[in-house]
């Protein structure tokens, strides 16, 4: 199970305590009547599913009920960090994040 | 390929067993090939053995990164059946059935398919609603699914619950009788020897890295562990691992990786005489001929490539477990392993060519693979050998998430996603 921090409660919960909701960062048409097929396609259907960092979605179900992002490495299963919903994805990752985490 | 029969045993056994020959050779590379296959899992070595038997294509290569059967061929709960609710998915599953039927004698290999029928379970109006439209829609499409009372359900397989006063009682149950297990290994392993007799290199411990495109953006072949291999026809059929080569081509995938997680108790005489499953309280479980019960858990939720999955999923499916077999909360549990399965929006696989000339893709079987090993090998070969689909894979195209044909068995759910 994993061990998971809440960038609103700001402590590591038991992974019971959430949920994952998928790729982070995929952002939705303004226009979505306006969407081409492709468009929507990648958008609805494709996603990156690296083996690696993902940069994804929880949702604190069970505790604050709120959405955040994290970046994980899905190799180690290793949280790099967690932050709030809204803020831009990192540019840079924290140092030392790198430590055991597969290329 | 020395044929096996009883007289190839008694004469073994005169001469001291020596003079078994190998299943299958361990070639070195050629620089090029005809077809070159990624993944020597059982859908792979399925889709080399009927290229070279079915099509006479016999210049191919399978490059597996581990030893072959090894990923999730040798990790699944080896169930087999077809009572898929959709017309496209029981023209695929069903011909994997029939080709189940006969494969030990096709193959020359026992790979012990044993049709002691599927029973999934009903414990709500609901559960009866669902389960009876799919035994009408499968005896539809011709395929055997026939509905039980609790008593019969009972008679199927003793050891179930089916007092009233379960927590989710059984009012009910779906049965396919052609449905069953195999010897996963076993069907890797034939397959594997049946290729190699007609002259297909199975490569191990050859991990693809990059795949080669010409400027007109066709395949020129793949980069691996042990140098170029070149070759104008790349069929992926990487399971879990599937995006990850396809991203080496510049293709992205409507995929997703998780972890799924299974397990074996100690093995026991014989109690559990079919396969039984349940999708309400999420479990399923059947017997190995070694005696153990071999239980499948689900998938985590999160995006994972680590073949290790939380401990709570097991719980989960135990839990369940002993609600419909009071008989085994005492049974210790002796192994529990992940793979890494991938998924596609509709829980449905994709069988088809690619926006990449000479790039073919058989993939997304997420959690149910194993039982289409025959019949995705056979039609993924179709579709390599003549750069067109078979009309049993023709559906299974990537570009039925652009147009919306998709064929929804995650809404339709005979099976616990």
């Amino acid at each position: 199970m994993l061990l998971i921090r809440c960038p609103y409660c700001e402590e590591e919960r038991p992974e019971l305590e959430f949920r994952n909701a998928g790729e982070a960062h995929v952002a939705r048409s303004a226009n979505m009547v306006g969407e081409s097929d492709d468009d929507f396609e990648k958008f609805f259907f494709i996603r990156s599913n690296p083996k690696g960092i993902i940069y994804e979605r929880w949702r604190h179900m069970h505790g604050c009920a709120r959405f955040f992002n994290a970046v994980r490495d899905t190799v180690t299963d290793k949280f790099v960090m967690t932050y709030r919903a809204g803020e831009p994805k990192p540019s840079k990752l924290p140092k030392n994040s790198n430590e055991g985490l597969a290329k | 390929m020395k044929k096996y029969s009883v007289f190839a045993i008694a004469r073994e056994a005169m001469r001291g067993h020596k003079g078994w020959e190998e299943q299958w050779s361990s070639p070195e590379p050629r620089k090029e090939y005809d077809v070159i296959i990624v993944g020597a899992g059982g859908h792979g070595l399925a889709t080399a053995y009927y290229l070279a038997t079915v099509h006479g294509i016999t210049n191919v290569a399978v490059l597996e990164k581990g030893w072959l059967g090894g990923g999730n061929t040798g990790r699944n709960t080896t169930i087999i059946r077809s009572n898929y609710l959709y017309d496209e998915s029981a023209g695929i599953y069903d011909h994997a059935l029939k080709l189940w039927d006969g494969l030990s004698q096709e193959l020359n290999y026992n790979v012990m398919y044993s049709a002691r029928g599927v029973m999934m379970l009903a414990h709500n109006v609901h559960d009866i609603q669902v389960l009876k439209r799919h035994v009408h829609a499968n005896r539809l499409n011709g395929i055997d699914n026939e509905w039980l009372t609790p008593e019969q359900a009972k008679e199927f397989c003793p050891p179930l619950n089916t007092s009233k006063d379960a927590r989710y009682p059984v009012v009910g149950a779906a049965l396919q009788r052609r449905g069953g297990t195999a010897r996963h290994d076993a069907v890797a392993w034939g397959y594997a020897r049946g290729a190699s007799a007609r002259g297909v290199h199975i490569i191990q411990n050859c991990e693809v890295t990059g795949v080669k495109r010409a400027a007109n953006g066709a395949v020129m072949g793949v980069d691996t562990t042990r140098g170029f291999i070149g070759a104008k026809k790349v069929g992926v059929v990487a399971a879990g691992h599937s995006s990850v080569i396809m991203n080496m081509a510049g293709v992205r995938m409507p995929l997703e990786s998780y972890p799924l997680q299974a397990l074996v108790s100690e093995p026991v005489k014989p109690v559990v005489p079919c396969v039984v499953m349940s999708n309400t309280v999420h479990a399923y479980i059947s017997q190995s001929d070694k005696g153990e019960l071999v239980i499948g858990a689900g998938t985590d939720q999160y995006v994972s490539y680590s073949q290790t999955g939380g401990l709570h999923i097991l719980q989960h499916t135990l839990d369940a477990i002993c609600e419909m077999f009071p008989i085994f909360t005492r049974m210790k549990m002796l192994r529990s392993w992940g793979g890494i399965v991938d998924v596609t929006p509709d829980r449905s696989p994709i069988l088809a060519k690619t926006p990449v000339s000479g790039l073919y893709v058989n993939c997304g079987w997420g959690t149910g693979g194993f039982k289409a090993t025959p019949g995705s090998g056979h039609v993924f070969a179709h579709t390599i050998a003549k750069d067109d689909p078979h009309p049993i894979n023709a559906p299974f195209t990537i570009e039925r998430f652009r147009t919306g044909r998709l064929i929804d068995e995650a809404a339709a759910a005979a099976v616990a996603h």
